[in-house]
C-alpha cells in the first residue's frame, strides 16, 4: 500500500515504465483469449482491471512522479487501462454471442410437429354459398329478405298465379301439412308476395332460403332444398335490367369470361318467363354452358294480388338452386354429400368457398 | 313428349340436321330433354323372322316357348321365348347373335332350358323403341318377308326428340302445334293438319265436312253443364272389322310415343291427339243403352276406370253417362260410363269384337279438369292436355279424320249425321299497347314488327296507332293479357335481342340485426370447431320418445305432414336434436369419432288456430284484416341453434392426452353463442329432457320489463337417451331459441386504468353443493369498484377440507382508475369480498 506522502523512489515507478505497462497489456490480451467461458473471463479480470492488477497499481504510483512526468504517465496508464477493457470487453462480447448462440441451438425444435389441439370447425358450404350470393346483392344495394318455411298455400301459389288448377300444383311435388291452408313452402317465391305486401316500393331484394318437394333423395334430387331469389319492382324496370342483373351475378360468381343465355320458358309468376345458362369456363369438365335457373318479368296478375298498379310499375324476378349451384361450381357429384352432413365434406370447406 | 322426326315432317320441311332443330326448339321454350337416333341404338343383324312352330315347354317354373323362326335363310333357326303375346305365323323381330341391342345387351347363340337359343325375339322396350313391355313386338302380317332388315319397321329408322312442354303451351302436346312453332322459328311453309289433307302412310282420305252438326244425331246426347263442357261432338262409324289390324306405321308411331297399340279405333283416337292434340273417346254403342247424358258426377257415384281402378267420384268431376242404366245413387239419373276428359269407364269401352264406333270429340273447362285430375292423381295423355288447354275448334276436324281412318283400314260405313253441340265462346281480343313490348323488353320493336310477330302465331291484330287489338288464335287460350303477348313477341323475336343493362338500385340498409347475429354466431360456432349440418326437418314420435320427453312436454306438439317421404318421420321438427343427433351418429357410423356438430335452423310450432284460414282473392290486395287472420294459421317458427359433441374435444397428440367433450363444452358453447350474440347471460342448474338432470345449465337472458327468458338448456345428456339413440355415454348437447336472445344494444367502450394492479389470490372453502357462479357473484358485490378482474383457477377437494366440502380458488385483480392501490387498500377491498361470500353462502378462507 503506497502513501502520498512517500518520496519518490525510482523502484516504486517500476510499473509505470511503459515496457511493464506493455507486458500488462499482452498479459491481459492472453489472458482474455484464453477464456473459455464467460465465468472463466470474469475470474480473470481482476487480476487485470482490478485494484491489484498492474495497471491500477501503476496508476497508484503516478504520485511518485515529479509534476511534469505525472500528466504522461497518467496517459499511458490510461491507455494501457483502456485497451485491457477494451479487449476484456470485446471477449466478453464473443463469449455472450457464442453463449446466446449455444441457448439457440439447443433450443431448436422440429417446427413440422402438428399442433391441431383445437380443431376448427366449418360452415356448411350452402350456408357460406347462400351468405356469399346475400352479400353480392346486398354491395349492390338490395336488403336480404326471408320468410316461413311453413307457409300460407296463398302466398305459396295464389298470390303468384298460380289458382288451384294451375297444372304447376301438380308439377310443384308439395308437402301438406296437417292445417288447412299451410304447406311447406315449395320455393322462395312466397317471400316475394311478403315482401311485395309489406315493403315501400321500389324494392330491391333478394332472398335466400329453405324450400321443399316430395322428391326421394338421389344422386341430383333431395326432398329439402335452397334457393336464392332476387326481385326488382320500380319504374321502368325492363328484361333488359333482368339481363344486366343476372349477368353482372354470373361474372361474380363465376369469373369475368362469365354470361348468361335464355330460353323461354313457363313460370307462372312471371311473363315472359326465362330459363337461364351460365357460360363457366372452370367447369370441371371444361368450359360449357350450365342450366342455372329461371327467370322473367314479374306477372302482372300478382303486382295486382299484392296492390301494386302494373301500369306504373314493373320487375324482374330469377331465382336458381343453391345445391345445383355448389355442384356444378365445385364438382360435386352427388346430391348425398350436401345433405348427409358427413363432417369430412364440410370440413374441407372451412369457413368461405 | 316423344315424337319422331319423320312425323313432323309432313307438316313442316324439318332440315336434316338434329342439332339445328334442337337448337331451334329450345329458342322457342320447348325443351329438348334427348334426341335420339334409333337407328345408331340397335347394332348388327335385326331381321324379320316368322314364327313356324311353337313347342311350349311346360317342365320349368314359369311355361317357356321353344319357337322355330324362319329368317330366310336355308334352315330355320331354334329360338327360345319367355313372352306368350304371339301365334304360329306371326311376324316378328328377331335380334341374330352379333346383335347389340340398347344398354351393351349383346346377343349370342346359347344354350338354354334344354336347347340352342340362336338369337332373341324382341319386344319394344328391348328394341328401345318404347316402354311397352307388355309382350313381344308383333309386326303387322304381310309387312315383310322373313329375313328383311326388321329395323325399318320397328321404328328404327327414326329419329326421335323427346320434349318437355312447359304448361302453357298445351297447343305443343301435338304434332300441329310442334310444326306450327318450327314454321315460325324456321321460316318455312306450314302444312296445318287441320286443314289440310292426310298424313303419310294412307292415302288421302276425304275431305273435312264444312257442313258440321246435321239435324238428326248420330246419337242422342245431351250437355247439362256447358260451363264445364262448351262443346260435344259425335260421329258414328258401323260396320268395321273387328279383326282389322292397326296398320303398322301409326302403331309405330303411337310406340315411340309410348302409347299402346290396343284396337283399331281406340288407336286412330290416340293417333289423332297426338297429330292434332285432340283427344277423343271412342264408345261401343251397343254397350249404351239409353241417350248419353253429361253432367257433374253425383255424390257417392263410382266409377271403374280403364285403368281398373274404382274411383269415388267428387260432385265436381264431370262424367258422361248412359241414361238407359240407373245410377245406382240416383234411379233417375243415367249410369256413368266415362270420367270426362280424362279416362273412360270399362263399362263402355271398346271390346275386341266391337264393330260399331262412336266417336266423341268435346271441349271441357281446363280448370275443372285439372282439379279432377289432380284429385284422381290420373294424369292420362287426355288430361294432361285437356288441363293445358285444347283448340275447341278441332271436334268436327278431328272427328272427320277419325271417320276416315276408321273407313280406311277397318272398312267402316261412316253415318253421315254428326252431333256438334257448340257452345264455345269466341277468344277475347286483348288490347296491346304498341309500344309495351318494346318497353318490356328493352328493345324497340317497331309496330310492323309486333304485328307481323302476333299475325304469325295466328293472332288476327286490328287497329293502330297507340294500341293494337289482337285476337289470339283459338288454340291459344294461354293468351289473355298483354303480357302474354308481350312474351310471344319477345320470345320469337328472340331473347338474345335483349340487351344486358344493370339497374341502380336505391340505397339499401345492408343486413338486418338478426341476420347478422345468426351469421355471427355461425361464425363463432365454426371458429371454436363445430362443425355446421344442415338436417332435414322431419322427425318422428320415436326420435321424442327417445329424447325421454314428458308426455305432455310442448316439444311433442309438432306439426304433421299429410304426405310425409318416410311414413315413420311425419312431423316437423320442434327441437333441432333429433335430426342432428342423427347425424352426429351417421358420422360415428362412418368412423369418425371426435365430433363437434353444429346447426342453425328453424323448428316449427303449431298455431292454436287451426281452421282454414279466409279465402283471400288475387284481384288486388287482401285487405289488412284477412292477412292478419291468414297469418295467425302460420305456425311459430323460430330460429334454433344446436350443437352436440361426442369423443374428444381436443385431440391426443404427441403433447400429450387428449380431452373427452363433456357437459362443460357444452355450455362453453352456449357462452360463446350469447357472446357472439353480444347479450349477457346466467348459467344455472336445471333439470330438462334429453339432458342428464345433474349435468343440466338453463341459459338465462334479460326479457322484456325485468323479466327472465329461458334461451336454452346446454349440458350432458342423459345416460337413458344415449343409450337409446345408440351415442356414446357422455355425449353432450346444447340448444337455444336464437330468436328468444335481445338484440345487442350498442356496446358502451369499457373504462380502465392504466395504473399498476394489486394481485391477490383468495381460496373460499364453500358446500359441495354451492355454484361457483354464486361465490363469484358474492366476490364481485363484495370487493366493490376496486375489483378489475375475478377469475376461478382452481377447484379442490380433499379428506382435509371435509365431507362435503370444496375450495375454489380465485385470483382477484385490483385496481384504481386514479392512483397506484396501496396493499392495505387491496388487502381491505379482498376482505370485503370474502365476507360477503361468507354472509351470502357460509364460505370461509381455506387455512383460515
Amino acid at each position: 500500500m503506497s502513501n502520498r506522502t512517500d518520496q519518490y523512489d525510482p523502484k516504486q515507478v517500476a510499473l509505470l515504465d511503459q515496457a511493464s505497462l506493455d507486458d500488462a497489456v499482452a498479459a491481459a490480451e492472453k489472458d482474455f483469449a484464453g477464456a473459455a467461458d464467460l465465468d472463466a473471463l470474469r475470474v480473470l479480470k481482476p487480476a487485470h482491471l482490478g485494484d491489484r492488477a498492474p495497471v491500477s497499481l501503476a496508476r497508484r504510483e503516478i504520485g511518485a512522479l515529479p509534476p511534469a512526468a505525472k500528466s504522461d504517465a497518467g496517459k499511458r496508464v490510461n491507455q494501457a487501462r483502456t485497451v485491457i477493457q477494451a479487449a476484456f470487453d470485446a471477449r466478453a462480447a464473443q463469449l455472450t454471442a457464442q453463449r446466446e448462440q449455444r441457448v439457440l441451438a439447443q433450443e431448436a425444435v422440429d417446427v413440422t410437429l402438428p399442433w391441431d389441439r383445437h380443431p376448427r370447425g366449418a360452415r356448411h358450404p350452402l350456408t357460406t354459398l347462400m351468405e356469399r350470393i346475400g352479400e353480392h346483392f346486398v354491395g349492390m344495394g338490395y336488403e336480404v329478405a326471408e320468410g316461413p318455411e311453413v307457409e300460407l298455400e296463398w302466398y305459396n301459389f295464389d298470390a303468384l298465379n298460380i289458382p288451384p288448377e294451375n297444372p304447376v300444383r301438380g308439377l310443384m311435388d308439395t308437402f301438406f301439412v296437417d292445417v288447412p291452408g299451410l304447406v311447406l313452402r315449395t320455393h322462395t317465391s312466397p317471400v316475394q308476395v311478403r315482401s311485395m305486401l309489406t315493403r315501400p316500393l321500389p324494392i330491391y331484394i333478394v332472398v335466400p332460403g329453405r324450400t321443399y318437394r316430395t322428391d326421394e333423395l338421389d344422386a341430383t334430387h333431395t326432398p329439402v332444398f335452397h334457393q336464392v331469389e332476387g326481385l326488382v319492382v320500380d319504374k321502368g324496370i325492363s328484361m333488359a335490367h333482368l339481363r344486366g342483373t343476372l349477368d353482372h351475378f354470373a361474372r361474380a360468381m363465376f369469373g369475368p369470361a362469365a354470361r348468361t343465355r335464355w330460353r323461354p320458358h313457363y313460370f307462372p309468376f312471371t311473363e315472359p318467363s326465362a330459363e337461364f345458362d351460365v357460360w363457366f369456363e372452370q367447369h370441371r369438365d371444361g368450359p360449357r354452358w350450365v342450366e342455372w335457373g329461371g327467370c322473367g318479368m314479374v306477372n302482372p296478375r300478382v303486382l295486382r294480388a299484392c296492390g301494386i298498379d302494373p301500369d306504373e310499375y314493373s320487375g324482374f324476378a330469377f331465382g336458381m338452386g343453391i345445391e345445383r349451384t355448389l355442384m356444378f361450381r365445385h364438382g360435386i357429384s352427388d346430391m348425398h354429400d350436401l345433405v348427409e352432413g358427413d363432417a369430412r365434406f364440410t370440413r374441407a370447406f372451412g369457413m368461405e368457398l | 313428349m316423344r315424337i319422331p322426326v319423320s312425323w313432323l315432317r309432313e307438316y313442316v320441311d324439318v332440315p336434316a340436321d338434329a342439332g339445328l332443330v334442337e337448337r331451334t326448339l329450345t329458342q322457342l321454350g320447348i325443351e329438348v330433354e334427348e334426341v335420339v337416333d334409333l337407328a345408331s341404338t340397335v347394332e348388327g343383324p335385326l331381321r324379320v323372322g316368322r314364327v313356324a312352330a311353337i313347342e311350349e315347354l311346360t317342365q320349368f317354373k314359369k311355361p317357356i316357348r321353344y319357337c322355330t323362326v324362319e329368317l330366310g335363310e336355308e334352315q330355320p333357326r331354334g329360338i327360345i321365348c319367355g313372352a306368350r303375346n304371339f301365334a304360329e305365323g306371326d311376324l316378328v323381330a328377331v335380334a341374330l347373335p352379333g346383335t347389340v341391342l340398347p344398354g351393351g345387351f349383346a346377343i349370342a347363340s346359347r344354350r338354354t332350358y334344354g336347347h340352342v337359343s340362336d338369337g332373341m325375339i324382341c319386344s319394344a322396350r328391348e328394341l328401345g323403341v318404347s316402354d311397352d313391355h307388355a309382350g313381344i313386338l308383333v309386326l303387322p302380317p304381310g309387312s315383310a318377308e322373313p329375313g328383311a332388315d326388321a329395323k325399318p319397321l320397328v321404328g328404327l329408322d327414326e329419329i326421335v326428340l323427346d320434349l318437355e312442354i312447359t304448361p302453357d303451351r298445351g297447343y305443343c302436346m301435338s304434332l300441329r302445334g310442334l310444326a306450327r312453332e318450327l314454321s315460325h322459328a324456321l321460316g318455312l311453309p306450314f302444312r296445318d293438319p287441320a286443314s289440310g289433307p292426310a298424313p303419310a302412310g294412307p292415302p288421302a282420305p276425304q275431305a273435312s265436312p264444312a257442313g258440321g252438326a246435321t239435324p238428326e244425331p248420330p246419337y242422342p246426347v245431351s250437355v247439362r253443364d256447358q260451363a264445364g263442357c262448351d262443346r260435344f261432338a259425335a260421329r258414328l262409324v258401323t260396320g268395321i272389322d273387328p279383326k282389322a289390324a292397326t296398320p303398322a306405321w301409326l302403331s309405330r308411331r303411337l310406340a315411340v310415343a309410348g302409347i299402346r297399340s290396343i284396337g283399331l279405333a281406340v288407336d286412330i283416337t290416340n293417333y289423332l291427339m297426338l297429330e292434332l292434340g285432340q283427344p277423343m273417346h271412342a264408345f261401343d254403342p251397343h254397350r249404351l243403352t239409353g241417350a248419353l247424358v253429361v253432367r257433374r258426377a253425383l255424390p257417392g257415384e263410382r266409377l271403374t276406370t280403364l285403368d281398373g281402378v274404382d274411383r269415388a267420384l267428387d260432385p265436381e268431376d264431370m262424367v258422361i253417362c248412359d241414361a238407359g242404366q240407373k245410377s245406382p245413387v240416383d234411379a233417375a239419373e243415367g249410369l256413368p260410363v266415362s270420367l270426362a276428359a280424362v279416362m273412360g269407364g270399362e263399362n263402355s269401352e271398346m271390346l275386341p269384337d266391337s264393330v260399331d264406333v262412336l266417336l266423341e270429340a268435346a271441349h271441357w273447362d281446363a280448370a275443372m279438369i285439372s282439379r279432377t285430375a289432380r284429385r284422381h292423381r290420373l294424369w292420362s295423355e287426355a288430361a294432361k292436355r285437356w288441363e293445358r288447354g285444347v283448340d275447341p275448334e278441332l271436334a268436327l276436324v278431328a272427328l272427320e279424320r277419325a271417320v276416315a281412318l276408321l273407313r280406311e283400314y277397318g272398312g267402316g260405313v261412316a253415318d253421315p249425321r254428326v252431333l256438334d253441340i257448340d257452345a264455345v265462346l269466341p277468344p277475347r281480343p286483348v288490347t296491346l299497347p304498341v309500344d309495351l313490348p318494346s318497353t318490356v323488353a328493352g328493345v324497340a320493336y317497331p309496330e310492323a314488327r309486333v304485328r307481323e310477330l302476333l299475325e304469325r302465331i295466328g293472332a288476327k291484330v286490328e287497329g293502330g296507332g297507340d294500341s293494337l287489338v289482337v285476337t289470339p288464335p283459338s288454340w291459344r287460350p294461354d293468351l289473355l293479357q298483354p303480357a302474354d303477348l308481350v312474351e310471344e313477341v319477345v320470345r320469337l323475336d328472340g331473347y338474345e335481342r335483349v340487351p344486358s343493362e344493370l339497374p341502380v338500385a336505391p340505397a339499401g340498409n345492408g343486413l338486418t340485426a338478426t341476420q347478422r347475429r345468426r351469421r355471427t354466431v355461425g361464425r363463432a360456432l365454426a371458429e371454436a370447431g363445430y362443425v355446421e349440418v344442415l338436417s332435414y326437418p322431419f322427425i318422428g314420435p320415436a326420435a321424442l320418445d327417445a329424447l325421454g320427453l314428458p308426455a305432455d312436454d310442448p316439444r311433442r306438439t309438432a306439426l304433421r305432414l299429410a304426405n310425409p317421404i318416410s311414413d315413420t318421420e311425419p312431423l316437423l321438427r320442434t327441437t333441432l336434436l333429433p335430426p342432428l343427433l342423427a347425424t352426429l351418429k351417421r358420422n360415428l357410423g362412418r368412423g369418425l369419432r371426435d365430433l363437434a356438430l353444429y346447426e342453425l335452423g328453424l323448428v316449427f310450432h303449431p298455431s292454436r288456430v287451426r281452421t282454414a284460414p279466409p279465402a283471400m282473392g288475387v284481384a288486388g290486395r287482401p285487405s289488412d284484416e284477412e292477412l292478419a287472420v291468414a297469418e295467425a294459421v302460420v305456425p311459430r317458427q323460430p330460429w334454433h341453434v344446436a350443437a352436440v359433441l361426442a369423443g374428444e374435444v381436443e385431440p391426443a397428440g404427441w403433447w400429450g392426452a387428449g380431452r373427452a367433450a363433456s357437459w362443460a363444452d357444452a355450455v362453453q358453447a352456449a357462452r360463446i353463442v350469447l357472446d357472439a350474440a353480444g347479450v349477457p347471460a346466467t348459467v344455472r342448474a336445471a333439470s330438462r329432457a334429453p339432458w342428464h338432470p345433474g349435468r343440466c345449465a338453463e341459459i338465462v337472458v334479460a326479457g322484456t320489463g325485468g323479466t327472465e327468458v329461458i334461451a336454452g338448456y346446454a349440458g350432458e345428456l342423459h345416460p337413458a337417451v344415449c343409450a337409446a339413440l345408440e351415442l356414446p355415454p357422455r355425449t353432450a348437447a346444447l340448444e337455444l331459441e336464437l330468436d328468444a336472445l335481445p338484440l345487442a344494444g350498442v356496446t358502451p367502450a369499457p373504462v380502465f386504468s392504466t395504473y399498476p394492479p394489486a394481485l391477490i389470490d383468495v381460496a373460499l372453502v364453500v358446500s359441495a353443493g354451492t355454484p361457483a357462479e354464486q361465490v363469484r357473484e358474492a366476490l364481485v358485490a363484495g370487493a366493490g369498484p376496486l375489483l378489475e378482474t375475478v377469475r376461478l383457477f382452481d377447484v379442490y377437494t380433499s379428506e382435509a377440507l371435509g365431507e362435503g366440502r370444496k375450495s375454489l380458488a380465485y385470483k382477484l385483480t385490483f385496481r384504481a382508475g386514479d392512483r397506484t392501490l396501496t396493499v392495505e387498500e387491496a388487502v381491505a377491498a379482498r376482505d370485503a369480498a370474502v365476507r360477503v361470500a361468507a354472509d351470502r353462502l357460509g364460505a370461509t378462507l381455506r387455512g383460515a
